[in-house]
């Protein structure tokens, strides 16, 4: 079958591939109906993130038809349309049994590596290194979905595949982010970041009942998206302060809670981004935080800062003393969408969650490596680029 | 004889690739020290993972068949877990006298390799029921590379390294 892989350094290729076969009982074999790019794939395309190899299929943003299931699957039949969480989670763990899915101790089947990186290791992500399990990726005909009764989730009748598709994993993080952050009724929200995860952190913090969201990027079409489909508000950092603009919005105090969905490539204007950028090169730092930094900075005394976008090793010059002195909450994960799809499914089908904008070049795997270049490069106002087996 | 010689070639490079990405990140933190954190092992040679289940569901005289297969080459413990977190089971090799560098733990090829694998599979059979395997993957070409033939190495001792 044909699949988009990852051959190199910012090298995207379209091969012929073998078909997945049934490995364990409670796996399903999922006919890809739709598979979006991710800005985490950017971290993979652009080397920062070093398990890869060449051949290895990417994506893992997707929705499809089920077509095969191992004889242990038992809420699934073939022919369901499904959307699949990004995450493989056995759902019987301690880690899973609290709601904390991405963080599955069984879900990886090479925990060595992220144990050495990390000290312990998390769940697998299709697609998504070696490090993550060496799962092969969504953008193919077929992938294999293991723990299928887990991560595949029937979509509602009434919601269209191009909505479905967001519930795999832009909204899930939007929603992990902004509920782990302790978004209450009322609250000031500002999020870092307006790609398809950002947009859904604010969505969901609407949702929770956030009395005002900010998204924060300097893509103006990213913004426009911001306030004509998901009704927050914007800013455009390379126009404005930031931390500037949310005081003054928010009487001197500054967001009750800060979401950074922008991650380990993260751009900043001025000499900050040349330094990080170098340091970044020479392996001082393997991230870049700008984001970061500045939602602590801008964060109120006692709020909470949660970090969605991935890093993957350590950063320099992180203002520690900042998030001590101001007694803020810090907080990141994975996604754990095995515990908000369902509801995100249903306010889809009551069309409170709306995503096909984020979808905003569909084609066909033939058109891999254009695709990825297109969303890496934002050309032509490309906020996902998704393909169509 | 080639064969041995060879498999002995590809394991050196992965303890190599193991550290060399390890340390890479490891001495981002701490430039004094190339030494990865975290590689050591507690004193008493006791391997331990937590299982979700019921206390009664493990029993150190009947363990689960991965440590079964390891015979009187091992010991087993097992205790319940504080807080409802199930049941700690823990392995260890009688006979502790080789001792392997943290490199050698980190990226699974150190005596103890057989253990913890044996308890991480332990743990899957009696929370879920099954092993996962990740192989057969779909892929494409794997255009050689020296670092992509130290990463599939590695990968593959991957289930049987780490800080357990
Ligand atoms: N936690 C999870 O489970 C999870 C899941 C999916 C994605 N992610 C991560 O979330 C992040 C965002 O994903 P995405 O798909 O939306 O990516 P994306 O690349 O589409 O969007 C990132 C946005 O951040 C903006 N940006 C860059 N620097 C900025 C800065 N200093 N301040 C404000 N905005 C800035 C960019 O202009 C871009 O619009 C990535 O790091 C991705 O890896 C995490
Ligand atoms: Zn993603
Ligand atoms: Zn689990």
């Amino acid at each position: 079958m044909k699949a988009v892989t990852w051959r190199g350094v910012n090298d995207i290729g379209v091969e012929d591939v073998p078909e997945p076969t049934i490995l364990n009982g409670h796996d399903a074999i999922v006919e890809v109906g739709l598979s979006a790019t991710c800005g985490s794939d950017l971290h993979l395309v652009g080397g920062y993130i070093p398990a890869m190899r060449a051949g290895d299929v990417l994506g893992h943003e997707f929705m499809g038809t089920i077509v095969e299931t191992g004889p242990d699957v038992t809420r699934h039949q073939v022919g369901d349309r499904v959307v699949v969480v990004s995450f493989t989670s056995c759902g019987q763990c301690w880690y899973c049994r609290q709601g904390l899915f991405s963080l599955c101790d069984n879900g990886n089947p090479n925990p060595g590596i992220t144990e050495a990186l990390w000290g312990q290791a998390i769940g697998g992500c299709y697609g998504y290194s070696h490090a993550m399990g060496g799962w092969a990726g969504s953008h193919a005909r077929y992938i294999r979905v293991p723990y299928a009764d887990q991560g595949a989730f029937p979509v509602p009748e009434g919601v269209s595949d191009e909505r479905a598709l967001f519930a795999s994993d832009a909204a899930p993080t939007g929603w992990t982010g902004a509920d782990l952050a302790g978004v209450q009724p009322g609250d000031t929200v500002a999020v870092w970041g307006a790609g398809g995860v950002g947009q859904m952190a604010a969505r969901a913090a609407m949702l929770m009942g956030a009395e005002q969201v900010v998204v924060v990027d300097r893509f103006e079409n990213r913004l426009e998206q911001v306030r004509t489909h998901i009704g927050a508000e914007t800013l455009d950092y390379e126009e404005v302060d930031v931390p500037a603009e949310l005081r003054e919005r928010t009487g001197g105090r500054g967001p009750d809670v800060c979401i950074e969905a922008v991650g380990m490539e993260a751009h900043s204007p001025g000499p900050a981004h040349v330094y990080d950028q170098v340091k970044q090169q020479l392996r001082l730092q393997t991230d870049r935080p700008t984001a970061v930094r500045e939602a602590i900075y801008a964060c109120r005394k006692g709020g909470s800062v949660f970090t969605l976008g991935v890093f993957g090793g350590v950063v320099d010059k992180f203002p520690l003393g900042a998030v001590m002195n101001k007694g803020l909450t810090l907080r990141g994960a994975q996604q754990h969408g095995h515990r908000y799809i369902p509801e995100i499914l249903e306010r889809m089908s009551r069309d409170e969650v709306r995503t096909e904008h984020l979808a905003t070049h569909v084609m066909s795997l033939d058109d891999g490596a254009k695709g990825y270049r297109m969303f890496k490069e934002k050309e032509d106002g490309c906020v996902r680029a998704v393909f169509r087996p | 004889m080639a064969g041995t010689s060879h498999r002995g070639d590809v394991a050196s490079r992965v303890v190599r690739v193991g550290s060399t990405l390890v340390q890479q990140v490891r001495s981002t933190l701490d430039p004094a020290s190339a030494q990865p954190a975290g590689g050591h092992h507690a004193a008493s040679g006791w391997l331990v993972v937590t299982v979700f289940c019921e206390p009664d569901r493990l029993d150190e005289n009947a363990p689960p068949g991965p440590l079964v297969e390891l015979g009187d080459r091992i010991e087993v413990r097992v205790r319940p877990a504080p807080a409802d977190k199930g049941v700690e089971l823990a392995a260890r090799l009688r006979d502790r006298s080789a001792r392997a560098n943290a490199p050698r733990r980190l990226s699974g090829n150190d005596p103890q390799a057989e253990v913890r694998s044996a308890l991480r599979r332990a743990k899957q059979l009696v929370e879920v029921g099954e092993v996962l395997a990740v192989d057969p993957a779909p892929h494409g070409e794997r255009t050689p590379t020296p670092g992509g033939t130290l990463l599939e190495a590695w990968t593959r001792k991957a289930p049987e390294g780490g800080v357990l």
